[in-house]
């Protein structure tokens, strides 16, 4: 079907939106002017994400601000000014000095949205060090081989998350060295605790001369195969922390802004902590997960005016209509954003109805480091489409051709891979230790994002699928390999291969198909079995939901599963070019 | 149905959704998610597994409701009752 593009009267909000014109700020548009719209550090000594998200507007006007106001579980509420925000980073950084934590050393999260954790980040990048956060469902197996690709120096996190997930795998991370607990107290062996730590530190930190090029985020993504891929991303990505914050989200320094992502995904590090800080708005956190009715309240008592959610929680809220709304007054709301997977058109168009205003869909990856592809507060919006690239940002629709380089597909509605120009700031710098992976993203003087994409001919781009086998599930990415991984390690399982299945609500959900090793048999008590296994392993978030038995798997004559293939027959879809195919399957 | 029915349902529903928890003991005031990192997901599955196995409708507006052991064992025999 298709959908009446919905179009924007401009000058009727309650404020300006930050870009007006599109063409108009797009040609205007220089990083070059985007980093003169922040202050650098103190006497000319680099750029670092701490001062310009913190200690900035710690210094000015805007220090008795409310900087973070956290909502506990509880309800109960928690506002941190920025005056106060400085002082707990610096507490925080004087902290890892105190405990020789270098320069350039990775600072591990696992943690679920607590104040600590957000203190924790900015103080790790005020100390010039790595700042890492992962995901706090993930099982002891993602969280093992992360710590140990990044060579993690420092955690922060829970005695319960400790207890239950790191503790037990401690003696194999050999170069963790402290572990602080943001509720403990020290007793735990092996720990320190959060408050009597920072409590001992000083008030007052100077930030380190800190080069725009110095590492600053770590953060992991997959792949569709091998280990986890730790994204580098280094100071001078605040310039466009700080640009697209105000030009995508149209981010002015009043705002009451709701990013429900969770730090743990780069999402909630890029939009839930460092740009909206750097514009001076007042962040809401909100510990407790999605809860729609709580969500309303949330939107209702505490006045928010911007809200970046996800396609997923949008499709949930949906899913129970209308009427819910309907006790609270949301009027306060003047921008709604989304991103994670793409969003369907019926999802954009039901903000309208539920909210009196359009979700505008974004696009970007971890690799990307922040927005890149949007919908904004002033121009019509074509459901379905991610909008059109973020001033500053060159895209394109590419093929890859034989010799190793790419074409650029001009014609209009074409299919191809969607490609950037590099040189943005917060252009990922490399995969950590894995220099010929990183290499492999370009191609032709061209980024190469892995996702499959069209251009309509008025520039809209608009999402069509992945290139590759990655799994996105619920707005995060699973890599297929890590999963068949942990299913192999069963000593029933003698070979597996995991893809999305389709799913209204997740886009994707991981299934695994399983072949047996003799002896074994297939039945409900083994699939339990490899579920609990899978979910002890990997946690919730990246276990297989499903698994099926069969007798063995395709495989290509090199001896490669062929996911495409279980997919294709998964969803009865015609089974392509099997010609690889190794016979007999 | 007696309260003993409900809780061994409720615990099938949960085993069910997250096999790995079989032989842990569940604390009944924590929510699943902070004892088992139980997701939006698994909430869906478990609630389609009481309506199964109890034949009660869980309204997704109320899924928060049944995230522990504790409210979930409240919210079912009130509704048991109601029936």
């Amino acid at each position: 079907m298709q959908w009446e593009p919905i179009h924007k009267k401009n000058g009727t909000g309650p404020v300006a939106p930050n870009l007006g014109d599109y063409d108009r700020v797009r040609s205007e548009f220089s990083w070059v002017s985007a980093r003169a719209a922040l202050d650098g550090l103190p006497g000319g000594d680099g750029l670092n994400i701490a001062h310009e998200a913190v200690d900035r507007h710690a210094a000015g006007p805007r220090a008795g601000h409310t900087a973070i106001r956290w909502i506990a579980r509880s309800g109960a509420v928690r506002d941190i000014s920025y005056a106060e925000l400085r002082t707990l980073t610096s507490r925080f950084a004087n902290a890892l000095k105190g405990l020789g934590v270098a320069k350039g050393e990775r600072v591990f999260a696992l943690a679920g949205r607590v104040p600590e954790l957000y203190v924790a980040a900015l103080g790790t990048l005020k100390a010039g060090s790595v700042f890492c956060p992962l995901f706090s469902a993930f099982g002891p197996e993602p969280i093992k081989s992360r710590m140990t690709l990044g060579s993690a120096r420092v955690l922060v996190t829970t005695t319960a998350l400790y207890r239950r997930k790191v503790e037990p795998m401690r003696a194999e991370l050999p170069e963790l060295r402290h572990v602080i607990l943001i509720d403990g107290d020290g007793s735990v062996p092996g720990t320190l605790g959060f408050a009597a730590l920072t409590a001992d530190a000083g008030d007052a930190f100077a930030i380190a001369p800190t080069d725009p090029e110095d590492m600053a985020l770590l953060h992991f993504t997959s792949g569709t195969t091998g280990r986890p891929k730790g994204a580098i991303h280094v100071h001078g990505a605040i310039v466009a922390h700080h640009a697209t914050a105000r030009l995508a989200l149209d981010l002015h320094p009043e705002d009451v802004f709701w990013c429900t992502a969770d730090p743990g995904w780069v999402t909630g590090t890029s939009y839930g902590i460092i740009g909206p800080l750097s514009v001076g708005v007042t962040l809401l956190v909100d510990e407790e997960e999605f809860d729609a009715e709580r969500w309303y309240r949330t939107l209702q008592d505490q006045k928010v005016t911007v809200w970046y959610t996800a396609p997923t929680a949008i499709r949930m809220m949906m899913k129970l209509g209308i009427e819910p709304i309907r006790g609270f007054d949301t009027s306060s709301l003047r921008f709604l954003a989304s991103v994670g997977e793409p969003l369907n058109p019926e999802g954009v168009v039901w903000g309208v109805e539920a909210f009196g205003l359009p979700f505008h869909d974004n696009w970007w990856q971890t690799e990307t480091g922040g927005i890149m592809i949007a919908n904004y507060a002033a121009m019509d919006i074509r459901p379905g489409s991610m909008g059109k690239p973020l001033p500053g940002i060159e895209a394109a629709v590419v093929e890859r051709l034989d010799d190793g380089g790419v074409r650029v597909i001009d014609e209009p509605d074409r299919e191809g891979e969607l490609a950037l120009r590099p040189g943005w700031p917060s252009m990922f710098r490399g995969y950590l230790n894995e220099e010929e992976r990183y290499a492999k993203c370009f191609a032709g003087g061209w980024y190469l994002s892995g996702d499959l994409a069209r251009r309509d001919a008025d520039g809209y781009f608009w999402f069509v699928g992945r290139a590759d086998d990655v799994i996105k599930s619920a707005g995060h990415l699973i890599g297929p390999f890590e999963v068949e991984s942990a299913l192999m390690e069963h000593p029933a399982v003698a070979e597996a291969g995991v893809i999305g299945k389709p799913d209204p609500v997740a886009m994707e959900v991981v299934k695994a198909f399983v072949a047996l090793k003799p002896g074994f048999e297939a039945g409900e008590p083994l699939r339990r079995e490899l579920l609990g296994h899978c979910r002890k392993r990997l946690g919730a978030a990246v276990a297989p939901r499903e698994i099926d038995f069969l007798k063995d798997l395709p495989r290509t004559r090199s001896g490669k599963i062929m996911r495409r293939l279980l997919k294709a027959r998964e969803l009865g879809l015609p089974e392509g070019d099997t010609s690889t195919l190794e016979s007999g399957t | 149905m007696t309260e003993d029915e409900i809780r061994a349902a409720v615990l099938a529903a949960l085993t069910g959704v997250a096999p790995d928890i079989e032989d842990e003991t569940v604390d009944p005031a924590t929510p699943f998610r902070d004892q088992f990192d139980f997701d939006s997901m698994d909430l869906l599955n478990f609630a389609i597994a009481l309506h199964r196995s109890l034949g009660v409708e869980i309204p997704e507006i109320d899924y928060p409701k049944v995230a522990s052991l504790e409210g979930c064992l409240g919210y079912l025999s009130g509704k048991l009752q109601d029936a």
